[in-house]
């Protein structure tokens, strides 16, 4: 008898990770395909786990931030201000307007250069690699802002409890005013290159279809929810640390396709640029840092505060006991949650589309394993 | 008599086939590093710095590190076929130079009486220099060249198969199943885009052909553009650059028909793919840009084009293209595998059907 071969196979199996440069970190998806036609895929989460939620059990509110910061290492401005919105809330501190002012313009910068960082990703995996470097251009703006700022590029401790650590350095306004200048005619490049490409619509149209009643039944939030089409937005519906004082709209898609989360996110770069303009025009003088008491022992109880990270809905659920540290923390990543969908998304498409669909998630596994 | 013809039908081919051996090898290491730094400049950056002036000794630094590196073969791996595979792959690319003209007839006359004149009497240089195509600026001149061409190149895409294949692992299989299918889709596509200056020109000669256009005073590309197009892209999809890189596309297959391939052998199928990039602009050169011509090849006003060397035209339009190859691949993303299936059998195949159709008419009914 001939020993059955891989080429007698009906189904293979392949792994899809952890090493392999489209899964943008240590996912590993286990295919199992026909020809390139793909039948399942599972997701094997947790190359990455570090324990944040236990760990900041044993620490108290100030030293947890620099945990949370980390967990989404590519918007860590938004993961710590999540948390930091929570502890003022349990400890009921007051942020002056400077602060905030400060912090939202500096999480916008934020969303932009990690929605950078998934557009020059995501075309880099259907293979447009100059979009890629485009974007890594305008990203390291940001980043030198972030370190003018924060003393670091990525794996910044931001904001503080009450405030912000220091004030704005000198010829910081400016930059930032000459960023946001530039930055409407640097998108226009990058839409050049993709937005109307044939080969760019025929790779992501159609592909990854989520209706809108099926994106609110998995729980997505974020741009994989609002590419559905429905409006939902954090900062919009439940407004936080000072953002009912912009305007800005909240861009949504028709189809729920690869495409449409596409345009979505280009649209909330220029929105956020527009917040980011509307507050270089009015932001006021003024303390940066509230009272904050040098033992903070927030009232026993149990708070969730949600921010809108540039993934989706970041929530954070603290309980206190009354103590210096938090009984019990639990993050709703929002990658985490849109993870799950990717095995309802890729049935039936081909490999090609599963980098796609990965890409189109925009995942980070730092938030996912955590 | 012997002499005669020991010289001009082993030794001056065999020197020629060295010379071109050994002038493409370094063009396609120095083409990896145009397009490096043609790439780096799309991208505003400046590609290659530190190894010599501006990076100009990269390509032998790289060549340097692909020799040193371990050469692995997998355990479970076909061996025979996976060490035949880059070869496979590697010498069309190579051979179908035998058959391009890179100078007309007669271009190397001057040099042969030069270099021979010591040694012989006047009479047998003037055998030497009149027998076959010892004088061409060409190896070799067949009346079937284009098929030969065609026939030869088709094989390098095998390697491609084998190689996915013997590697007996699963993402080179799916690049191997990839590659054939995006072979059958351009294959015909290509063939049929070339009928259109076979019809004009009346032979398959690429020495012939370039004098056709020489004769009808233009190049193919103003009777042809739509096969000129046709066949661009379908070389592009011929030696497997972006946008149709699929059976290597990294990011998807990681590398696809090469993920086990390290070391020298690796070289081998990267050198293969930019010897098949050069042997695609060559030949669109030849068909479409009047080879060697300069441009306006009868107009008097124009004759003080014919000062520059015929050989440097030709390069000058190969390099061209190559250029564009580059450009392309800066700019667009990539198809997927069907997609490309679905362009290739209902856009370029009626496309270029109806084109043979339309020019064949034109030439029965007005010429």
């Amino acid at each position: 008898m001939i020993e059955p071969t891989i080429l007698d196979a009906k189904e293979i199996e392949i792994n899809m990770g952890p090493q392999h440069p489209s899964t943008h970190g240590v996912l590993r998806v286990k295919l199992k395909i026909d020809g390139e036609k793909v039948r399942q895929a599972e997701c094997i989460i947790g190359y990455l786990h570090r324990g944040v939620e236990k760990i900041s059990e044993n620490r108290n509110y100030f030293k947890c931030i620099p945990y949370y910061d980390r967990t989404d290492y590519i918007a860590a401005v938004s993961n710590g201000l999540g948390f930091i919105l929570g502890v003022e809330k349990m400890a009921e501190i007051q942020v002056p307007e400077r602060a905030q002012y400060i912090r939202i313009m500096m999480t916008e910068l934020n969303r932009i250069a990690s929605h950078l960082l998934w557009l020059a990703t995501h075309a880099l995996d259907i293979g447009a690699m100059t979009v890629f470097l485009y974007c890594f251009r305008e990203r390291e703006e940001i980043l030198k802002l972030f370190e003018a700022l924060f003393g670091a590029r990525l794996t910044t401790h931001a904001f503080r409890i009450g405030g912000l650590w220091k004030d704005l350095p000198p010829g910081f306004v400016e930059a930032v005013k000459k960023f946001t200048d530039e930055f409407p005619a640097r998108v226009d490049e990058y839409e050049q290159l993709l937005t109307k490409n044939r080969i760019w619509l025929d790779r992501t149209r159609g592909i990854g279809v989520i209706s809108a009643a099926e994106a609110i039944e998995y729980g997505l939030s974020g741009p994989p929810l609002r590419g559905s089409g429905v409006p939902y937005d954090v900062r919009k519906l439940r407004p936080y640390g000072g953002y009912e004082n912009f305007e800005f709209d909240v861009p949504v898609g028709k189809n729920g396709d690869t495409y449409d989360r596409y345009l979505v996110r280009i649209e909330e770069m220029l929105q956020s640029r527009r917040i980011v303009e509307q507050i270089l025009q009015k932001l006021p003088s003024g303390p940066i840092r509230g009272k904050v008491p040098r033992v903070l022992k927030p009232a026993a109880g149990e708070y969730y505060s949600a921010v809108e990270g540039p993934r989706g809905e970041l929530g954070y659920y603290i309980v206190s006991d009354g103590s210096t540290q938090p009984f019990r923390v639990r993050i709703r990543p929002p990658t985490f949650i849109s993870l799950q969908v990717l095995d309802r998304l890729v049935r039936g498409h081909l490999i090609a589309d599963v980098v796609a669909i990965i890409g189109t998630l925009d995942i980070v596994l730092g938030e996912i394993d955590r | 008599m012997d002499s005669v013809f020991i010289i001009s039908y082993v030794v001056i081919p065999l020197l020629k086939i060295a010379v071109i051996v050994l002038i493409l090898s370094g063009a396609i290491a120095y083409l990896t590093l145009l397009e490096r730094k043609v790439i780096a400049h799309i991208q505003v950056r400046l590609g290659p710095m530190r190894v010599g002036w501006h990076g100009l000794l990269q390509p032998i630094a790289d060549g340097l590190k692909f020799i040193l590196k371990e050469d692995i073969v997998p355990s479970r791996a076909d061996a025979l076929v996976f060490t035949l595979a880059p070869i496979i792959s590697l010498v069309p690319a190579f051979v179908v130079f035998s058959v391009i003209p890179f100078g007309p007839p007669g271009m190397l006359e001057g040099v042969l009486r030069w270099a021979l004149s010591p040694f012989f009497s006047p009479e047998t240089v003037q055998s030497i220099v009149e027998s076959g195509s010892v004088s061409g600026g060409f190896v070799t001149d067949i009346n079937i060249a284009v098929l030969f061409v065609l026939s030869v190149s088709s094989v390098g895409i095998l390697g491609i198969i084998l190689a996915g294949w013997a590697s007996n692992s699963k993402y080179p299989l799916l690049g191997a199943l990839r590659s054939s299918a995006q072979m059958v889709s351009y294959e015909v596509a290509l063939g049929f885009s070339i009928i259109g200056v076979l019809l004009i020109a009346r032979s398959l000669s690429l020495v012939e052909i370039v004098q056709k256009q020489q004769q009808d005073q233009l190049w193919y590309i103003f009777v042809q553009p739509v096969a000129f197009v046709l066949f661009f892209i379908c070389g592009m999809a011929e030696t497997n650059r972006l946008p149709f890189d699929l059976p290597e596309a990294e990011t998807e297959l990681v590398g696809g028909f090469h993920t086990e391939y390290s070391g020298f052998r690796f070289a081998l199928f990267f050198m293969a793919e930019y010897a098949s990039m050069i042997t695609a602009s060559a030949m669109a050169t030849t068909l479409f840009l009047g080879g060697w011509l300069p441009p306006f090849p009868s107009v008097p006003a124009f004759s003080f084009l014919h000062l520059v060397p015929p050989v440097i035209w030709f390069l000058l339009k190969v390099f061209l293209l190559l250029y564009i190859f580059i450009w392309v691949r800066g700019t667009l993303p990539r198809f997927r595998f069907d997609q490309l299936m679905k362009y290739g059998w209902k856009v370029f195949f009626p496309v270029a059907l109806g084109n043979v159709l339309v020019s064949a008419g034109v030439l029965l009914r007005f010429i």
